[in-house]
């Protein structure tokens, strides 16, 4: 580890930058809105205060709460779906055939006709909003995962095998460790999306959740009501980011030179 | 002590082909190959590149089921221990990991990961990744997990190619000192003459032409004559007909 942390810069040098950066984004919104002095573009002040005011009332709280809950699912059902798909799309190139044109089909698809058609045939209900979301992240998922299923190390499958690792052994050591940082890649990249269309899927079909407020408060044009619920829940998918898949990252990436 | 350990090894195969491709026919890689190798013997199979060494190998190991023939290694109860080419250990797990990994869980010789570590000296870096460590150090922890499950037959593909001239002889007097520990049946591939008669018993030439076995011969050295440069050569001279 020691020779990774020299050519890395430190932690604490790293947070300096994102903080420094992030101030300097406040203070560029700040004059700006001042310049401007329009009720459609509040201050960071206005929009903190707003943030605050629906924290205390619980709304912001529940609300993220809701997201936050379709989300984690979706994402979920989408990286195990997704990941089988991928891997049986990886080892068979018969499947892979049979496959490849629904998944360059699906890919396709627009995130919206897909919610529609949920909606349409599910009806109205939190199965629907969920299907919907994990059908849109499914695709991305499993054209990830099978590059990393397509490129198993043949090698190490016969060290395994002369080796006599059986089959969990196999699959615990050999294959999982090399589908990791794919897995990795389609998490990250999976997360911003799922949470994107989760709020997509609420403007439309759901009475709760930060997609329902948005929508709520852009029918009454209440900017810093809007920006206080986006930004409330962009920190809560950095702090996902940073707390829980950059350590594991980190965790998986360990032994590389 | 199971039987297998005393039956000779044998083994047969009529033909390998590999398929046409392409422009190119169908050709022989390997016919008419009968070798009945004795137990605790070490055998090396040397020849050109190319000349289907590594394919009999795999062949031998299993890894390769499509050719016309038989192979029999004394019966299912044979541990069969494989030393690629490349070291094949896995990047993430340490070494120590990769060693244990060779054997069963709950095995009696987990308790001797420390005793056969130090025997290839790696004492110290039982916890370091695989890919920290120079070529040279990995192809001795791969040594390490080929011999911890103490197979009755031992494979060996070039394990010592591409390393400087010291550290290849270095791991070739280790190699020998641990066959000398644990006698062993090991079939040795590899294109260096002198490594050749340096560790084996008897010497097996394939040609690339022919895709056959051409000569079979006896090395008459002793274990202790084995590390003297002179004596190699001359023994090598006498095999190889070189002057």
């Amino acid at each position: 580890m020691p020779a990774r942390a020299s050519v890395d810069q430190p932690w604490q040098s790293r947070v300096a930058w994102g903080l420094g950066s992030l101030a300097l984004f406040l203070v560029f919104w700040e004059v700006m809105a001042l310049l401007i002095q329009h009720r459609h573009l509040p201050g960071p002040g206005l929009v903190f205060a707003a943030m605050m005011r629906e924290f205390a009332s619980g709304e912001l709280t529940f609300h993220i709460g809701m997201t936050l809950y379709r989300v984690v699912v979706a994402f979920i059902l989408a990286m195990l779906i997704g990941s089988a798909i991928g891997i049986a799309m990886g080892r068979s190139s018969r499947i892979d055939r049979i496959f490849d044109g629904w998944l360059i089909l699906f890919l396709n698809l627009p995130a919206l006709v897909i919610i529609f058609l949920c909606y349409v045939w599910l009806g109205f209900t939190e199965v629907a909003a969920i299907t919907a979301v994990a059908v849109n992240k499914i695709p991305n998922v499993a054209v990830t995962v099978r590059e990393g299923a397509r490129s198993l190390s043949r090698d190490l499958d016969e060290m395994a095998h002369m080796y006599r690792f059986g089959w969990w052994k196999t699959l615990r050591h050999v294959t999982l460790p090399q589908l990791a940082p794919f897995f990795l890649a389609a998490a990250r990249t999976g997360l911003s999306l799922v949470w994107k269309i989760v709020l997509v899927v609420e403007l439309f079909g759901r009475s709760n959740g930060v997609g329902f407020q948005l929508n709520t408060y852009f029918q009454l044009f209440d900017v810093a009501m809007i920006l206080a619920y986006a930004l409330a829940f962009c920190i809560v998918i950095q702090l996902i980011e940073f707390g829980i898949l950059q350590p594991l990252a980190a965790r998986v990436n360990r032994w590389r030179r | 002590m199971t039987a297998a350990l005393h039956d000779p090894l044998d083994i047969r195969v009529v033909r390998k082909i590999y398929p046409a491709s392409g422009v190119r026919e169908a050709q022989p890689v390997l016919k008419d190959i009968a070798i009945r190798i004795e137990p605790r013997s070490f055998v090396v199979l040397t020849g050109p590149s190319g000349c289907g060494k590594s394919t009999l190998l795999n062949i031998i190991a299993g890894l390769d089921s499509e050719f016309e023939g038989e192979i029999k290694l004394g019966g299912p109860e044979t541990r069969v221990g494989y030393i690629f080419q490349s070291p094949r250990l896995l990047p993430w797990r340490t070494v120590r990991e990769n060693i244990a990994l060779a054997l069963p869980d709950g095995d009696p010789k987990h308790a001797r990961i420390d005793e056969i570590l130090a025997q290839v000296g790696l004492e110290g870096f039982a916890s370091q990744y695989p890919e920290r460590l120079s070529l040279g150090m990995q192809r001795r922890a791969s040594l390490a997990r080929g011999f911890i499950t103490e197979p009755d037959v031992l494979l060996m593909d070039e394990p010592f190619v591409s390393l400087d001239d010291p550290t290849a002889e270095g791991l070739r007097e280790l190699l020998i000192a641990l066959w000398n520990r644990r006698p062993t049946t090991v079939i040795f591939v590899t294109h260096d003459r002198a490594e050749a008669v340096m560790l084996g018993t008897r010497i097996l030439r394939m040609s690339a032409a022919n895709a056959t076995i051409v000569s079979d011969d006896t090395v008459n050295l002793s274990p202790s004559e084995r590390t003297d440069k002179d004596k190699v050569r001359a023994e090598k001279n006498r095999i190889f007909h070189e002057t």
